[in-house]
């Protein structure tokens, strides 16, 4: 197969690219240019399109005796992750960026112009399993990623590989100290790469600017002002500007966003929790729409927050019954659905949170 | 799988008298400012090459200022010179350039505007990428404030090759020094420095096949030069440095091949180059050729827009047929950017990208136009769908 690896210039993506290399297959290698005006400096660990990063992949592909190449789709990351991240926020809500990125930019834009130029699959370093269109979790299950690509659809997972998912972190960076990848000891990115700063709410203010409010309790009493509904986030107890907890003495969270009025509401722990959940955009992972009611786990954050569900398709919408509250659950962000098994949970499919 | 090489403007392979040349030189030792028998006859290897790269050049040998390569060399001639004017006289602070030049002139330029208070005044050029001797002499005519003028003599990405020595002797009317980057033109086209009237020209050796890291700067005695580099006074004190003796005797017996060959080689590729320009032309539909036409082109340059195509993807679909050709500029990271050359000539951002450089050399042959033209209409076709595969996704 002629495959193309996108290769961040990590150690995960570098391992991809090797063991694609070592299967016998023709490969490229292609580091997505994300930043318009790209750091000529690392700062810290972070970010994934950084020059520096794109020297990493290209030593990593010279190693391996690839071709490689440097494609830029800075504009439609602005369009379809950023600016989508940002107007998110400003509408009360808590997206996901890795997901959109994902979905709309590595197993699409970059997919159907690897299609169109002959390429037969895109292998990625993420960490997952996907066997005859079945993706589950990785093997490692604190580095699992199933939970971001779980918005792909049968088609765009039809042509993806995921080369490393059967094998623990650790182990990997192992084997790219072994095949002498410089990579092996580079730190994990964690934040978000295009916030280098990992100041969310500076980011987000900077581009979304002073819209005042208000943060009232549940009777309606006003108990601060703030400067713009997207600085939090639902489940949030920090950074309230409120004095001290609640009337009970229990530390109070955001438990609702109000876009419209600028509203933050606050209330005690017990007010965040969710029995039900309702999916927009839902996606199959196996192409076929639920027909009934189907026993699920479902997860709402990259890490954590799962619960046993029941999940219906009706009007277009997922509608889970939560067996076990959720809490801090936001709109705008993604809920997967798995079903448990022993040997890796199966992803069903997924939604977006909107309510 | 058999490559064509067609990338010679990036760097051309050495001729084999220049490596045997070098090699000569690097197992002998020596530094050329010593006093003793192996630095005397290490100054006696550079002193014949400096002498050798004059004599081909159309320089004296006391004009040759050996550099590390054709940035130092750009890089010194403009901030350089333009330093020593503005210490002659504290008004003399314009730079008059072209939007085509190379990076190493543009962002030498643009330092001195941020660092160091320099005006720039960008010369107009013609769809073709040429610059007319007539708006140099309205600019020269306009101000009163310019240190120096700096014009390519012939453009690396499409080829076009500058009426040199007309604009110098405007320049000269004016009595203001002009600098040349002629890195692209040695070789290839007649390089005269003294018929041609500048007063500092740029030399790099690879881009003629002698060694990389090695150059020159062709500076006239009565142009003052304030140095980058500053130590040991070597090169009449312009560039401080122990000398790289081996480059240097490498370049002269490069410089001494094309030079001495330089007819011959410019008909043979010339000629190369017409088939393939004429063969692209025939079999692809929406191409355009850039950049100017017969005697005013570089002999072995053929630089393309395919409308609709991404140019790298193109480029990438070519390496994978062994085709090893070039978009023209790339920055360090790889990600391609809308030539500004290109952009100057009035071409839109989209048709800049999907740009080919071919620029042929000294071992090109047949073969590697038959190459290029088997496989270019498919990959041509198959960039377009790409293109339309990637612009049909919704938003």
């Amino acid at each position: 197969m002629r495959v193309l690896v996108a290769m961040s210039g990590g150690v995960d993506s570098s391992v991809a690219a090797a063991r694609m290399v070592d299967a016998g297959h023709d490969v490229v290698g292609v580091h997505m240019a994300l930043s318009a005006a790209p750091g000529t400096l690392r700062t810290g660990s972070r970010g994934c399109c950084s020059k520096e990063d794109a020297g990493d992949a290209r030593r990593v592909a010279d190693i391996l005796e690839i071709p490689f190449y440097v494609w830029d789709f800075a504009d439609r990351f602005k369009d379809d992750v950023i600016d989508d991240f940002v107007e998110s926020y400003a509408r009360g809500e808590t997206p996901n960026p890795c997901v959109r990125c994902n979905e709309r930019i590595k197993f699409s834009a970059l997919a159907a112009r690897a299609l169109a130029l002959g390429f037969d699959a895109v292998a990625t370093g993420h960490y997952a399993r996907l066997e005859d269109g079945r993706l589950r979790r990785a093997v490692d299950a604190d580095k699992d990623q199933s939970y971001v690509l779980g918005v792909l659809t049968a088609q765009q997972l039809s042509h993806a590989l995921f080369p490393i998912g059967d094998t623990p972190k650790p182990q990997i960076r192992q084997e790219a100290a072994d095949r002498g990848l410089a990579v092996a000891e580079k730190p994990d990115s964690h934040d978000i790469c295009f916030i280098p700063s990992g100041d969310t709410r500076a980011f987000l203010g900077a581009r979304i600017g002073v819209r005042p409010g208000a943060v009232v309790d549940a009777g309606g009493a006003v108990l601060a002002e703030h400067d713009g509904v997207h600085g939090f986030t639902i489940g949030q107890r920090k950074g309230l500007g409120i004095a001290g907890p609640g009337p009970d003495g229990q530390p109070r969270y955001v438990t609702g966003i109000d876009a419209e009025t600028g509203t933050v509401h606050v209330g005690g722990a017990a007010d965040l929790e969710i029995h039900a959940l309702v999916g927009e955009r839902p996606v199959f992972t196996s192409g076929v729409p639920f027909d009934g009611p189907v026993e699920c786990v479902v997860q709402v954050r990259a890490h954590g927050g799962l619960a046993d569900a029941v999940a219906e398709l009706r009007d277009g919408l997922l509608h889970i019954d939560l067996r076990a509250p959720l809490r801090g659950v936001a709109p705008g962000q993604t809920m997967v659905l798995y079903r448990p098994d022993a040997d890796g949970d199966e992803v069903l499919g997924s939604a977006t949170i909107a309510r | 799988m058999r490559t064509a090489y067609l990338d010679h403007a990036a760097t051309t392979p050495m001729h084999p008298a220049a490596i045997e040349a070098m090699t000569a030189i690097m197992t002998a030792g020596g530094n050329a400012s010593s006093l003793h028998t192996a630095g005397r006859t290490a100054r006696r290897r550079l002193e014949e090459a400096r002498e050798a790269l004059a004599h081909q050049l159309g320089a004296r040998p006391s004009e040759v200022i050996f550099t590390a390569g054709g940035t130092e060399s750009d890089n010194l001639a403009v901030k350089g010179i333009f330093w020593a004017r503005r210490d002659s006289s504290a008004q003399l602070c314009r730079i008059v350039t072209t939007p085509i030049e190379h990076h190493a002139v543009l962002d030498a330029v643009q330092w001195l505007v941020e660092h160091e208070g320099a005006e720039v005044t960008l010369l107009p050029v013609d769809a073709d990428g040429a610059v007319s001797p007539e708006a140099l002499r309205a600019v020269l005519a306009a101000h009163d404030d310019i240190a120096l003028v700096s014009v390519m003599w012939a453009n690396n990405e499409v080829g076009t090759i500058e009426p040199i020595a007309e604009l110098a002797s405007v320049a000269a009317e004016f009595d203001v020094p002009m600098h040349s980057d002629a890195i692209q033109a040695i070789g290839s086209v007649p390089v005269d420095f003294a018929a041609s009237g500048l007063s500092a020209l740029s030399v790099a050796a690879h881009k003629f096949g002698g060694p990389a890291g090695v150059g020159a700067l062709l500076l006239r005695r009565d142009t003052a030069c304030v140095p980058l580099l500053h130590g040991g006074g070597q090169e009449r004190d312009v560039r401080s440095g122990t000398p790289d003796v081996a480059g240097a005797v490498g370049m002269a017996a490069a410089a001494r091949i094309v030079v001495d060959g330089l007819d011959a080689h410019a008909e043979r590729i010339g000629a190369l180059r017409d088939r393939l320009v004429a063969g692209v032309l025939a079999d692809i539909d929406d191409v355009v050729l850039n950049g100017a036409g017969g005697a005013d082109r570089l002999p072995g340059n053929a630089h393309f827009t395919f409308r609709g195509c991404e140019g790298d993807a193109l480029l990438m679909l070519l390496d994978a047929k062994g085709i090893e050709c070039s978009t023209g500029s790339a920055c360090t990271a790889g990600v391609a950017q809308p030539s500004h050359v290109l952009i100057a000539m009035g071409a839109d951002p989209a048709s800049a990208r999907g740009s080919l450089r071919f620029s042929l050399g000294h071992n090109s042959s047949d073969a590697d136009v038959d190459a290029v033209l088997e496989v270019l209409p498919a990959a041509v076709e198959r960039a377009r769908q790409a293109a339309l595969a990637s612009a049909g996704l919704g938003r």
